[in-house]
């Protein structure tokens, strides 16, 4: 049986092609693909170790002119509900979110014609003169390709800057299917598949780190799906530059696809897995509790999924689109541990930075929009926390 | 080299999976270290071995309406949040007109299931039970009507009058055709005393089942658990079933409820978690050799981690459940419902083959 064989091949360490991963994808059978994934993932990571970063969402405009087609959160920049946030009203953002611990910003937003690299130059630099251990996780890479081009510089250049001004490392959104075909039905105004690739090489190369991800389920096939991991993969066989993958279903309500059925629970475990099989250099896989729901992320654990993303406090984007599951992160530590797993805080690196135990929840979940959370812990945890973050900087900068 | 057809990590398992493959028994030790094991996936490829063994690819399912004649009931337990204090501002009870415009709203859909169960109400004479199930086999008269669980043919004895077996005997006549498999919960005593003390305990609510067994009526068996039930109270709970399963050969399929502690006198205790439900749907497939079938409640547990489960030991997924009223859907607050489509596909994507059933799984149509 053609599984047998791709089975073999995952115990004795060999990488999987893209005949593989199709085997793999006629499989329904779960467990075995379980088994088959975990064997990688303690391979990567042999205690039974989870993890999860506590940080915050700060979506600082939605002023977009690229009118993705799976997108709920863009207005278009003349359109009234547009909004771009003061650096005034980010800053508080941040503000709340060292109050209460946090210690990371995934800042990322539409492509606003109006803010060119000045703008985040002094942004970033307000942010980090003011908070300078937070960790600034931002600009995606469409982002940093059109400033880039706004601004009349090369993409090395403006990475350059942005990073002399404080963002340290890449979110990996905007990856959605690393196909042209598949991005010119979704995304025709946006950046093709060499685009996104050749702007995380130059980061990688500059020493800054990044994520990948992969938005699954809307136009594309499974062979679509696997290409996008063998690109990922390649890179990665080059820069070693990504410290973690994430994958999530598209969500439709509110965007201008509509498929004819919507990915389920049942195809993000298969995906989960596959992915773990495929991404062989990529060390950390992600849980999606934001589109899947606590019950379906915690099952990925045994999925090949290590970390649990991050503690947003607010989440916009896939939210306009209809999907609004919310964790503390003290439920997040009982379903790594009702899993078997130990929970464990990392920075933006995976490096363990402290233990969730000494987290606190301030104050109750509001009631509202997207996710409302916020957290405490000891002067010490964050002493700990500011430290270990420090020394990743200096790791980066070396 | 890893055994192919059932892969385990825990290494502990590898007794069980011995049995497993050769239709052993398993024994109260055996639960234990099923529910203490991190290899979920090793619990689930053993569980699924039995799944397939009994049911082939086949994931049953059955369109059916429910009927919740009353909320009134008398029995306060903390884990519920369906009942009403008698005369209380939201309690009700149905008389035969809404009862029968219940059955008639549904009467354009090809129903073979009514699944009807309440409160226990104080006041209800024996009569109104009876009116109930000639109501709807009147309005319906080709449907099978599996009502009333032990606690309620507990309380219909009580206003009857009658032994157990006389009253069985009078409500097949007004058409009941099987027994649902709540009011359970599980078989603990500590757990009766402390969650449920009003209602009839573990030996009352076995002899019940035994009595309806014994009269040829069918019944199943459920579970709820994620409250404050333990490990050893869960497998202790699957034990006496299946023991009196041997006795009898009369349960259908057995039933674990994932608590939903909203609006209940232990709503500081958190959900149930996804591993949760699959272990308690492995686990029972596992100690209840006996029993052909394991129902994963779709309401209970989500229709995603249902379609998960047909492979960690379920090959039954309820059905399209019209008129639930007990847990509604946190979201909106509305009943819900699935559709026959939403049913076969998630079946199908799942690999198994849909098989709509009738509530004694004769085959209705293999779409």
């Amino acid at each position: 049986m053609r599984l047998d064989v791709v089975a073999d091949k995952v115990y004795a360490g060999e990488r999987l092609t893209f005949d593989d991963a199709m085997a793999l994808s006629a499989s329904n059978d779960l467990p075995r693909l379980a088994h088959l994934a975990q064997h990688v993932r303690f391979r990567l990571h042999p205690e039974r170790v989870v993890t999860f970063i506590a940080s915050r969402n700060i979506n600082y405009t939605n002023a977009c002119w690229v009118q993705c087609k799976f997108c709920a959160f863009y207005r278009l920049p003349r359109d009234e509900q547009a909004y771009t946030l003061s650096n005034q009203e980010i800053l508080a953002k941040v503000e709340e979110l060292v109050a209460c611990g946090g210690y990371d910003i995934l800042i990322q937003g539409g492509l606003n014609p109006k803010l060119r690299i000045d703008y985040f130059e002094s942004l970033f630099r307000e942010i980090k003169a003011r908070f300078p251990t937070v960790h600034i996780h931002g600009l995606s890479v469409a982002e940093v390709l059109y400033v880039a081009k706004i601004s009349k510089l090369s993409e090395r250049e403006t990475l350059i800057r942005l990073r002399a001004a404080g963002m340290a490392t890449i979110p990996g959104a905007g990856g959605e299917i690393l196909v042209d075909e598949v991005r010119e039905a979704i995304a025709p105004y946006k950046d093709r598949t060499d685009e996104w690739l050749g702007l995380m090489r130059t980061a990688h190369e500059l020493g800054m780190r990044s994520t990948a991800t992969m938005m699954y389920g809307s136009v594309e096939t499974q062979e679509h799906r696997i290409e996008h991991l063998i690109r990922v993969r390649e890179l990665q066989d080059e820069t070693g530059g990504f410290t973690a993958f994430a994958a999530w279903s598209f969500q439709p309500d509110g965007t201008a696809l509509q498929p004819k059925r919507r990915s389920t629970g049942y195809e993000h475990l298969r995906m989960m897995a596959i992915t773990r099989l495929m991404l062989d250099n990529v060390p950390n896989l992600q849980a999606s509790w934001v589109t899947q729901g606590p019950k379906i992320a915690q099952i990925s654990l045994d999925y090949g999924v290590n970390d649990f993303g991050q503690t947003m406090m607010e989440e916009n984007v896939v939210s306009a689109a209809g999907t609004a599951f919310s964790l503390t992160p003290g439920e997040m530590s009982r379903l790594i541990r009702s899993a078997g797993y130990v929970p464990k805080l990392r920075n933006t690196y995976y490096d363990i930075v402290g233990d969730p135990d000494s987290l606190q929840p301030s104050r109750p979940v509001e009631p509202g929009r997207g996710v409302s959370d916020s957290t405490t812990w000891d002067a010490d945890m964050r002493r700990r926390l500011n430290a270990s973050q420090s020394d990743s900087n200096a790791q980066q900068e070396a | 080299m890893t055994d192919r057809s059932v892969p385990i990590r825990d290494m502990r398992l590898d007794a069980i999976r011995a049995k497993v493959l050769e239709g052993t028994r398993l024994s109260f030790d055996d639960g234990m270290l099923l529910y203490e094991t991190d290899d979920l996936a090793g619990v689930g490829a053993l569980a699924n071995v039995v799944r397939e063994r009994k049911n082939g690819n086949r994931a049953y399912w059955v369109r059916n309406q429910h009927i919740n004649y009353t909320n009134v009931c008398n029995k306060f337990c903390k884990f519920c949040s369906f009942y009403a204090k008698p005369n209380g501002p939201q309690a009700y009870t149905m008389d035969m007109d809404t009862v029968r415009a219940r059955v008639l709203d549904h009467i354009d859909h090809p129903i073979t299931e009514i699944h009807i169960v309440g409160g226990i109400h104080p006041r209800l004479p024996f009569d109104y039970y009876l009116d109930l199930l000639r109501t709807v086999r009147e309005a319906r008269p080709a449907v099978h009507i599996k009502a009333f669980t032990m606690i309620e043919l507990q309380q219909i004895q009580i206003v009857a009058g009658k032994p157990m077996k006389d009253v069985l005997v009078e409500l097949v006549e007004a058409g009941l055709g099987s027994i649902p498999g709540g009011g359970v919960e599980v078989l603990s005593d500590r757990l009766h005393a402390e969650l449920f003390d009003r209602k009839l305990d573990g030996v009352e609510w076995l002899e019940t089942a035994r009595t309806a067994h014994e009269l040829g009526i069918r019944s199943n068996a459920t579970m709820l658990y994620g409250h404050v039930e333990r490990p050893e109270e869960r497998v202790e709970h699957m034990v006496r079933l299946r023991e009196l399963q041997d006795d009898t050969g009369g349960f259908l399929t057995f039933i674990p409820l994932s608590f939903h502690p909203e609006n209940t006198e232990l709503a500081h205790l958190p959900s149930p978690t996804g591993f949760d439900d699959l272990r308690n749907i492995a686990v029972g497939r596992l100690m209840l050799d006996n029993f052909d079938h394991v129902k994963s409640f779709w309401i209970m547990n989500t229709p995603a981690v249902t379609q998960v489960a047909l492979w960690y030991g379920a090959d039954d997924v309820d059905g399209t459940i019209h008129e639930y009223e007990i847990t509604l859907d946190p979201e909106s607050g509305k009943k819900q419902v699935l559709s026959r489509g939403q049913l076969l596909d998630m079946i199908r994507e799942a690999g198994r083959d849909p098989v709509e059933r009738d509530t004694l799984y004769n085959i209705v149509a293999e779409d």
